[in-house]
């Protein structure tokens, strides 16, 4: 019997020829994430036990991003806790000032995630470095802790589910319409512990940034991580990227590998979904719910904050005007910097929106465009749980960043295709 | 005495039991203070130290925020028993030394309100009130060798200075 990429991955991290499903491993990590909410307490476990150490200052990526920056009294003394930490250890990738962006935007960005290594981070959404076929994982902030004074943690190898996704995805849907199909199916615990690999036509056409929506996406299902094996389109987006070490091994699942299940899509049927209250697996074709009326639209996030998904939304926006409060946030200096330079800006101002600097803001509802209570959010992010945007009597509904720019056009949940 | 809190949801997410407009501050009483508050913004009046939560599937689901756990475990809950629990939120419990129940027959069977008491070693949830005894299957060795340690951290420290 063969093994998946994600059991690869771990027989090499543990230093095993070969690892099964369920087994306990003690695995070298090889990149530690850290952000403003989850490292500072991590910090804090470290000094209190006496451990106050970095198991290697390369090796960790920090950057602030949730309340970047700081939204208020509270949340500036967690960034001078970072910050102070971060030049104590002479942390080498130290993203900060203007240089800081969304976590899981820009560490592939800036060339920190290499095929076949394991990389944790102190937030869920970790997953999404999965596209570039590495395994990676959100994990909290006593793990955290572990990982950045030994570099090591222990797992439990999940099983492996694959998606396959046939066909081709017609004009005016996206990836984030696929996942939104895949987790309506599977349901927020239908990967509940497993790792969710994605494979098919559809998927080898996705550029990379399409990709990282889907992964990103994952922890959505309950899964341990999302996966993507090794091709050009992984190699064309590495190339002259990577900071550091150069070389990676690409790893790619064996043909009598086991899964626990597989789940076929035909992605020629995906029609532009959106995810409706109060759950990311709520999706429903955009004809089941065009028309409802929205208060604020919000195009970022780690998931839908790239540069790809600014110029979609700027597709659908140009000559237009919004109705509706809408917020443009690109998820790094980089993104927001060439969507000035495309002038996407100019897009984006004319037809009203607000432009903010990149942050992780409102999709987790600290700041910039938070929701009153009885306001309906219609957002390019991740999750739709109650409060998650502000109020806990606010909705948030899901959708592709074309969707979204068309929603804020009319005011209402509408249909891209009219608008493209 | 411990009394049940019977929240039979499945889903209940890291929002709803520390909202994220919380999340800028880690101190453990202060997170304690708004523990399940998008769920139930009583809770935190009516829960006493000792008590349980109970409720249904995927316990947890959402972000990695350990604050969940430290929000719950500041307002002095000895457990939470659930159907089950969302992997990160299960797994950053026993990184903390935190307790966690798997058993859909305890939710089942456990009414809010109920007095219960709880022996881990032998697995055993006894219901006062309805006078049920319900087994569970208590925790793998090595999260029970983490608690014990009071923690992975703590354990990690004793061995980096042993
Ligand atoms: S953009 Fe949203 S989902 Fe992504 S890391 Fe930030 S808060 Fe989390």
């Amino acid at each position: 019997m063969g093994m998946t990429i994600t059991e690869k991955i771990f027989a090499r991290a543990s230093g095993h020829r070969k690892v099964t499903p369920g087994q306990l491993v003690d695995a070298n990590i090889d990149v530690v994430m850290c952000h403003d909410v989850t490292t500072p307490p991590a910090i804090s476990m470290l000094v209190e036990r006496g451990i106050d150490r970095v198991f290697d200052p390369e090796k960790i990526v920090v950057t602030p991003d949730h309340f970047q920056p700081p939204k208020d009294v509270k949340s500036a003394e967690l960034h001078k806790r970072l910050d102070a930490w971060a030049k104590q250890h002479k942390i080498k990738y130290y993203y900060k000032l203007g240089r800081a962006g969304v976590c899981h935007a820009l560490l592939p960005e800036q060339g920190h995630i290499r095929p076949g290594e394991v990389i944790v981070g102190g937030d869920s959404h970790t997953c999404t470095y999965g596209a570039l076929a590495a395994f990676s994982t959100g994990i909290g902030s006593t793990d955290l802790a572990a990982s950045i004074a030994t570099g090591r943690l222990w797992f439990r190898v999940p099983a492996s589910m694959k998606f396959v996704l046939n066909g081709s995805l017609r004009s005016g849907v996206y990836s984030k319409d696929v996942i939104l199909t895949v987790i309506a199916r599977i349901g927020t615990d239908g990967a509940l512990y497993k790792a969710m690999e994605f494979v098919g036509p559809a998927l080898a056409k996705m550029s990379m940034e399409a990709r990282m929506t889907i992964t990103n996406m994952a922890i959505e299902a309950g899964a341990k991580n999302g996966i993507i094996g090794f091709d050009d389109v992984t190699k064309a987006y590495l190339d002259g990227r990577l900071k550091g070490k150069q070389d990676y091994t690409a790893v790619a699942s064996d043909d009598d590998a086991d899964y626990a299940a597989v789940e076929e899509f035909d992605c020629s049927a995906i029609e532009p979904m959106v995810a409706l209250p109060h759950l990311p697996s709520g999706g429903v074709a955009i004809g089941n719910c065009a028309g409802m009326a929205m208060d604020q639209a919000y195009i970022g996030s780690c998931t839908n904050g790239r540069i790809e998904d600014l110029r979609i939304a700027a597709g659908v926006l140009k000559g237009k005007e919004v109705k509706i409060r809408t917020l443009v946030v690109p998820a790094t200096p980089v993104i927001w910097k060439q969507a000035a330079d495309e002038g996407l800006f100019d897009v984006f101002y004319d037809a009203g929106c607000v432009i903010s600097a990149p942050t992780c803001g409102a999709c987790l509802g600290g700041f910039m465009g938070v929701l009153a209570a009885g306001e309906k959010c219609i957002s390019t992010t991740n999750r739709n749980f109650v409060g998650r945007m502000g109020s806990p009597k606010s909705e948030v509904y899901l959708a592709s960043p074309a969707t979204v720019a068309a929603s804020a056009v009319e005011g209402r949940l509408a249909d891209p295709r009219k608008h493209l | 005495m411990s009394k049940a809190h019977v929240y039979k949801r499945d889903h209940i997410n890291t929002d709803e039991i520390i909202p994220a407009r919380y999340l800028n501050t880690d101190a453990e009483a202060e997170l304690a203070t708004h523990c399940l508050e998008d769920l139930d913004v009583n809770f935190v009046k009516k829960v006493r130290p000792g008590d349980v939560v109970v409720a249904g599937d995927d316990f947890g689901c959402g972000s990695s925020r350990e604050h969940a756990v430290w929000a719950i475990r500041g307002a002095k809950v000895q457990t939470v028993i659930a159907r089950s629990f969302a992997r990160i939120f299960y797994r950053n419990a026993i990184d903390c030394g935190f307790y966690l129940i798997e058993s859909a027959e305890a939710v089942n069977k456990i009414t809010d309100g109920d007095e219960v008491e709880i022996d881990y070693d032998a697995g055993v949830i006894h219901d006062k009130t309805n006078g049920r005894k319900i087994k569970f299957q208590p925790l793998p060795d090595f999260a029970l060798e983490i608690i014990a340690a009071g923690g992975l951290l703590n354990k990690i420290a004793a061995e980096l200075k042993g």
